[in-house]
């Protein structure tokens, strides 16, 4: 009974909308003769009905997204960049015309650093205000939590941030590096010209680092001549009081220390090992947790000389990227920095919008299935391009941190790196 | 593990690990007083000690940027000012929670933990939306940073050091205050039996709102000098809690002395397992061993008698 109910009120909720576009249409040539409708993309937009068959909040004028994104508790710290990126793409979309003619609206929820208020959220937002997209998470628990929910309610999820891996989903796209893409290109380069032979992998004791961790050492272990780990650690979340571990690292020397320790333990874990005398510029130290983000925090003058390994640097030297900082620096003021994550949040809006163009709809299953092969050559870490399996192929990057807290970029791989988020041989 | 090493450097190396057992007892110590004179003198379960620690730091945050911008010739003595001001600012914020929120509640003292931890978020939410979202850092000037070679092998953090001094000065100066003076008396004298210190003339409202002031004070002092080796973001103060009252519960809590034996022990026991053991299970095996001391003596190690 109830689903006949469903039917039949989405039924006629398309067919009011179908009523009203064809009210609409009469009007527009109207008024653009009479010179009032001056912005071309809404003569052209195609109607309602045609690109959004499965009732999204899509109008005639507008079409709403939501932005999903801790701006309280813990998490608020990473997570601020984030929204603010998602908002500048969701702005600049809209000076250009919007979305098949439609602009984008926002509705922004607070995920508040909790993971079951970030299910609830994205419930929310797909059920009650029917977004046609999502733009949100940020832990891989966050994500873990909202993906059965955007699997449900069959929604779309453009998730910005670099993650382990081991996941793939139809109604999510992956706009930042998985563990592979981020690890083995940055092994292989700090082996080959730091001739790193012995390494200590220190993290936060979760899912990301021990995952990326697992890779690294089997990596390290099976495809890097003569090399091995010498240590491997983890912290509670929250560490901080590193010198113990800091006097292991000196009685052990390994040529590489390779970090991914994370959050307020990452300041204190710096800061430590600066006041232990490590001095970064000579002990070759490559973390995976670090962006211009986090430096804002540690101090430059505490990382300076420190690898870090990533796809985006704030400092790339690429017209695309000049364009995005002084932009993102317009809206966010000038003392904004802009990580690694933030660049991918700011990808996500974009790939949505050019792909519900290459799909002329709306509709989450077209979305899904006109994902692959989307390019998006204005990205501000140069150009990148969905893969069938719903991550980009991006360029791995790896630079040194200076002392007013900005990365020289080092090395970049010559080629795109394919997303391979169930790496075989690494498991 | 160690049959690749030479004596010397085996030497060097415990030497180190020493002292990093006892920077992580000053830091215990240091951030376990404020709470110490809070819960153990006032019988008040702070859940935002974490919070004033953080204003402290934001103090010396706001601090360091204003000698860097109006007096960057005495920039290398600013940390000094800001502790001072650290302490003010802590302390006046928590003369008027006591004033405002916490005299109404010594009548139910579990009903404290449920509003300062009240206190707690409200006050982070604050940082948050006045100082912003993000970490800030904050500088340090170039005599602070860095270590100090006593040999070839070993050296020390000159952080370290400092933290390690200002411990020692702030215990002295608390147990003078407690043990020698009148108005340690008269703490006393109320924490033992509130009415009857009245009856005998000793103004409690005045005692608490100072002891209460005193306490977050030197947690602001604790919050400055953690700057030096940790974070200062909204929410950092939430790092240091659980140590904190894992101190100063286990210690005793209405042990002074109690609170630092405590301190010793657990920074000693956990810097050793550090080394040995991997961080995770460093952490465990303290936090299990406090569990079971606990269980077996439930008052901590050091009590004093108190009529009830």
């Amino acid at each position: 009974m109830s689903s006949n109910n469903d039917n039949s009120s989405k039924f006629s909720a398309t067919r009011r909308k179908l009523l009203m576009g064809m009210a609409a249409l009469p009007a527009v040539p109207l008024l653009s003769q009479a010179g009032l409708f001056s912005t071309p993309a809404f003569a052209q937009a195609p109607a309602t009905s045609a690109v959004n068959t499965t009732g999204l909040a899509v109008t005639d004028t507008e079409v709403t997204v939501g932005i999903l994104h801790s701006v309280t508790g813990t998490m608020a710290i990473s997570e601020t960049g984030s929204v603010q990126a998602e908002k500048l793409a969701i702005d600049q979309i809209n000076a250009m015309g919007g979305v098949l003619g439609r602009k984008i609206k926002f509705i922004q929820e607070d995920g508040a650093s909790d993971w079951p208020t970030f299910a609830e959220k994205a419930k929310k937002l797909l059920v009650n205000d029917k977004v046609a997209a999502i733009m949100g998470c940020w832990t891989s628990a966050s994500r873990k939590a909202v993906l059965p929910v955007v699997e449900q309610y069959n929604g779309m999820l453009y998730y910005p941030t670099f993650y382990e891996g081991l996941e793939q989903s139809k109604n999510v796209i992956y706009t930042g590096q998985e563990a592979t893409q981020q690890i083995l290109a940055g092994l292989d380069w700090v082996q080959k010209t730091k001739a790193g032979k012995t390494f200590y992998l220190i993290g936060s004791d979760y899912i990301w680092p021990r995952t990326s961790m697992k890779i690294a050492r089997k990596h390290i272990e099976g495809h890097l001549k003569d090399s091995s780990v010498v240590g491997e650690e983890y912290f509670p979340l929250g560490h901080t009081q590193f010198n113990s571990v800091i006097n292991k690292i000196k009685l052990k020397k390994p040529d590489v220390i390779y970090a991914a320790v994370v959050g307020g333990s990452n300041v204190a874990f710096y800061k430590q090992l600066k006041a232990a005398g490590i001095d970064l510029s000579k002990q070759t130290l490559l973390t995976i947790s670090v962006t211009e983000d986090e430096i804002d925090g540690i101090g430059g003058e505490n990382f300076a000389g420190a690898y870090s390994c990533m796809k985006y640097f704030q400092s790339l030297d690429n017209p695309n990227n000049k364009d995005f900082v002084a932009a993102f620096k317009k809206m966010w003021g000038e003392k904004t920095v802009i990580g690694d994550v933030t660049q991918a949040a700011y990808l996500g809006p974009w790939l949505w919008k050019m792909t519900v163009e290459k799909a002329g709809s709306f509709d989450v299953d077209k979305i899904a299935a006109a994902s692959a092969g989307i390019e998006f050559s204005k990205a501000p870490e140069g150009y990148v391009k969905i893969h069938p399996n719903h991550h980009l192929w991006s360029k791995t990057r790896v630079g040194q941190a200076q002392l007013d807290g900005q990365f020289k970029v080092v090395f970049e791989t010559p080629d795109l790196i394919e997303p391979d988020p169930f790496p075989k041989g690494y498991q | 593990m160690f049959s690749d090493y030479s004596l010397a450097e085996l030497g060097s190396i415990f030497v180190m690990q020493g002292f990093a057992g006892l920077i992580l007892f000053s830091v215990f110590v240091l951030m376990a007083l404020g709470l110490a004179i809070i819960f153990g003198q006032m019988g008040v379960i702070n859940m935002a000690h974490g919070e004033f620690m953080i204003l402290g730091a934001y103090v010396t945050y706001f601090t360091s940027q204003f000698f860097l911008n109006h007096l960057p010739a005495l920039f290398t003595a600013y940390f000094f000012v800001a502790m001072i001001l650290a302490f003010i600012a802590s302390g006046a914020l928590g003369m008027f929670i006591e004033w405002a929120m916490i005299r109404r509640l010594y009548k139910r003292p579990l009903d404290t933990l449920l509003a300062t931890w009240g206190l707690s978020l409200i006050l982070q939410q604050l940082y948050r939306s006045v100082f912003g979202p993000r970490e800030v850092g904050v500088e340090l000037p170039q005599w602070m940073m860095g270590s100090l070679p006593l040999t070839d092998t070993i050296e020390v953090q000159i952080n370290g050091l400092f933290v390690m001094g200002l411990t020692i000065a702030i215990t002295v100066v608390v147990a003078v205050l407690m043990y020698k003076s009148s108005w340690g008396k008269q703490v006393r004298a109320v924490v033992q039996n509130r009415v009857m210190a009245g009856a005998v003339g000793i103004n409690t409202e005045k005692v608490d709102r100072y002891t209460f002031g005193l306490g977050c004070g030197i947690a602001g002092v604790a919050g400055s000098a953690f700057t030096m080796i940790g974070s200062t973001g909204p929410t950092s103060g939430q790092l240091y809690i659980v140590d904190t009252f894992l101190v100063v519960v286990f210690g005793g809590a209405q042990s002074l002395l109690g609170t630092i034996a405590s301190a010793f022990t657990i920074s000693q026991a956990q810097s050793t397992m550090e080394f040995f053991l991997s961080g995770s299970m460093a952490k465990v095996l303290t936090l299990l061993g406090v569990v079971i001391i606990l269980m077996l003596r439930p008052q901590g190690l050091f009590v004093i008698k108190v009529r009830r």
